[in-house]
């Protein structure tokens, strides 16, 4: 089974996830990584891992990513290579383009999955429905080829030199409709570091009122944690996104985690699973966090947390 | 300035789960209707352009007769006018392809779409619906500043690690609105009560092409050993916490 894996790159290096696609791709049959860029070649030698059998090379006008371009190329390299399974990352980049390609070339199409087997010839890919608590097993009866974007963090990243063969497919540029202008850094006046913090207090929709954050800071001060927060809270301006953890905010890793009123959406549990220990405080019984926790306590968080503040 | 934005009704899912004969779906008993979060923020979004530049907000959205009522929580909120389209499967190719029949006759200056739906997570249908259109798209949008007479606009797109991409893009355009991008206003209770009198345009899908897939399996899935839950009096697990805390901070 031949596989496509869309290579991400950003300012000039290979992101993470092209290696976790590679890791997925090669247990599924040969690989050939795409490089798109406006100097390919010189990401060709980060892209030679272990278990890529080829690299292919489009040069594009645009210093960084651009929907339409990409667009093209992938569609072009898919025409040119007839991958059965195609791989991008479920990254913001690719729900950009990918979906439109697939729709477009009549590819099988599913996204954030974080399983896929083989059945004979036939794809089937697992991925969540309804806030993380059910699975579904997809197939796509058919289809000329499947376009899949995996889930980051789920695959471990392929590591080791490849000995991949390198060429390049020539793609006419479209008139790009969408041009890059800028990248722009997220707000660096932070007071505070969260990914240095050894002890993480997580706050997130579930304390309810904009009130109750003060409670909280509180608590994380007395018990010596850095307080940090999940997106909603950030999206309702009640904290700044220095403070905010997940795909779309910052990455941790302390040594406790300790979480009150997050379910765990999938792009939160992706910034912080690789904690020490973590300690999650839900009503909800079936809150994905808890998939993720070593300790779970269902419970008002505002007892526990009062409870806590007595002991510090 | 003509501004669609496509809404849909997700279904959340409570504490228990049973399935449906086929197994295919969770039994819908199960599942509590809502207006997905991402489209909130896109609703705003339009009606903040009408409110600077004038013109229309028409609301789209696939599903069921129930699921007028989030269409109507977005005409509370101060939409003009309002499409249903019935008949049409929940995958997302499906439903851009339902979405861009009704759309292209529109002739809007702005598509506008949630990122992606709380209860399928594929961010999909948007960036279909853009490809279907033959429109650009920008998808995870955290700005827009939208100049009508060089029929562009600068939007800002929502990198991971919060990196921002500033890209100028080509209108009529579709984009895809992250939350956060403003905040979505509360409708009073008379224009709630508005709402529920205006009379939604329904329409019936044309149906045809593939799906993006289909489902043959839905299940809980195993979760391993999961979590070790600490029961107890609220004292009793605070005690706990307080103890582990302690002994992984070593």
């Amino acid at each position: 089974m031949s596989v496509l894996v869309v290579a991400e790159h950003l300012r000039g290096q290979i992101r993470d996830v092209t290696r976790e696609l590679v890791t997925a791709g090669r247990e599924l049959g040969p690989v050939t990584v795409a490089v798109i860029g406006q100097d390919p070649g010189s990401l060709v030698d980060a892209a030679n891992i272990d278990g890529v059998a080829e690299i292919v090379t489009v040069t594009i006008g645009a210093g960084e990513f651009e929907n339409d371009a990409y667009q093209a190329a992938v569609e072009a390299l898919i025409a040119d290579r007839k991958p059965r399974v195609t791989l991008l990352g479920f990254t913001v980049n690719s729900m950009g383009y990918g979906p439109a390609a697939a729709v477009k070339l009549g590819l099988g199409f599913a996204s954030d999955v974080h399983g896929i087997a083989l059945e004979g010839d036939a794809v089937v890919a697992t991925r969540s429905f309804y806030g993380s608590k059910v699975n579904a097993e997809l197939e796509f009866p058919g289809a000329d080829g499947v376009m899949l974007l995996l889930r980051p963090t789920v695959w471990a990243p392929a590591e080791g030199r490849g000995s991949a063969s390198v060429s390049s497919l020539e793609v006419a540029a479209p008139a790009s409709r969408a041009r890059h202008r800028e990248l722009v850094e997220a707000s660096t006046s932070s007071d505070v570091d969260i990914t240095q913090a050894d002890f993480l207090l997580s706050i997130g929709r579930g304390i309810g009122d904009k009130e109750n954050v003060e409670m909280f800071k509180e608590l994380a001060e007395k018990m010596g944690a850095t307080l940090s927060v999940s997106r909603p809270l950030v999206d309702a301006g009640w904290m700044p996104s220095s403070r905010q953890v997940g795909q779309s905010g910052k990455t941790v890793k302390p040594s406790v985690y300790l979480a009150f009123g997050i379910s765990g959406a999938v792009q939160h549990l992706a910034g912080m699973k690789a904690s020490g220990t973590i300690i999650a405080v839900n009503t909800d019984p079936e809150a994905a966090i808890f998939n993720v926790a070593q300790y779970g306590v269902k419970a008002d968080l505002f007892d526990v947390a009062e409870e806590l503040e007595k002991l510090y | 300035m003509k501004t669609v934005v496509c809404i849909k009704q997700v279904l959340q899912l409570g504490d228990e789960v049973e399935f449906t004969d086929d197994g295919l779906d969770v039994d819908p008993d199960y599942l509590d209707p809502a207006l997905n979060e991402w489209d909130s923020f896109a609703t705003e979004e339009a009606l903040q352009l009408r409110e600077r530049l004038g013109g229309e907000v028409v609301l789209v959205t696939c599903g069921s007769k129930a699921s007028e009522a989030a269409l109507r929580r977005c005409l509370a909120m101060g939409a003009d006018r309002a499409i249903r389209i019935e008949g049409v499967a929940r995958d997302p190719f499906s439903v851009a392809r339902a979405l861009a029949e009704v759309v292209s006759a529109e002739n809007a200056d702005l598509v506008l779409c949630g990122v992606q739906s709380s209860d399928a997570v594929q961010a999909a249908t948007g960036t279909a619906l853009a490809e279907l259109l033959d429109l650009p798209c920008a998808a995870v949008v955290t700005k827009v500043d939208y100049d009508a007479g060089a029929r562009t606009a600068v939007v800002d797109r929502e990198l991971e690690g919060g990196l921002v991409d500033r890209v100028e893009i080509d209108t009529p355009a579709v984009l895809t609105i992250q939350t956060g991008i403003n905040e979505p206003r509360y409708a009073n209770l008379r224009a709630i009560k508005q709402a529920e009198q205006v009379e939604i345009d329904v329409r019936n899908a044309a149906g045809g092409g593939a799906p993006a897939y289909r489902v043959r399996k839905m299940f809980v899935p195993d979760r391993g050993e999961g979590a070790e839950m600490i029961d107890g009096s609220p004292a009793e697990i605070a005690a706990r916490i307080a103890s582990i805390v302690k002994e992984r901070l070593v």
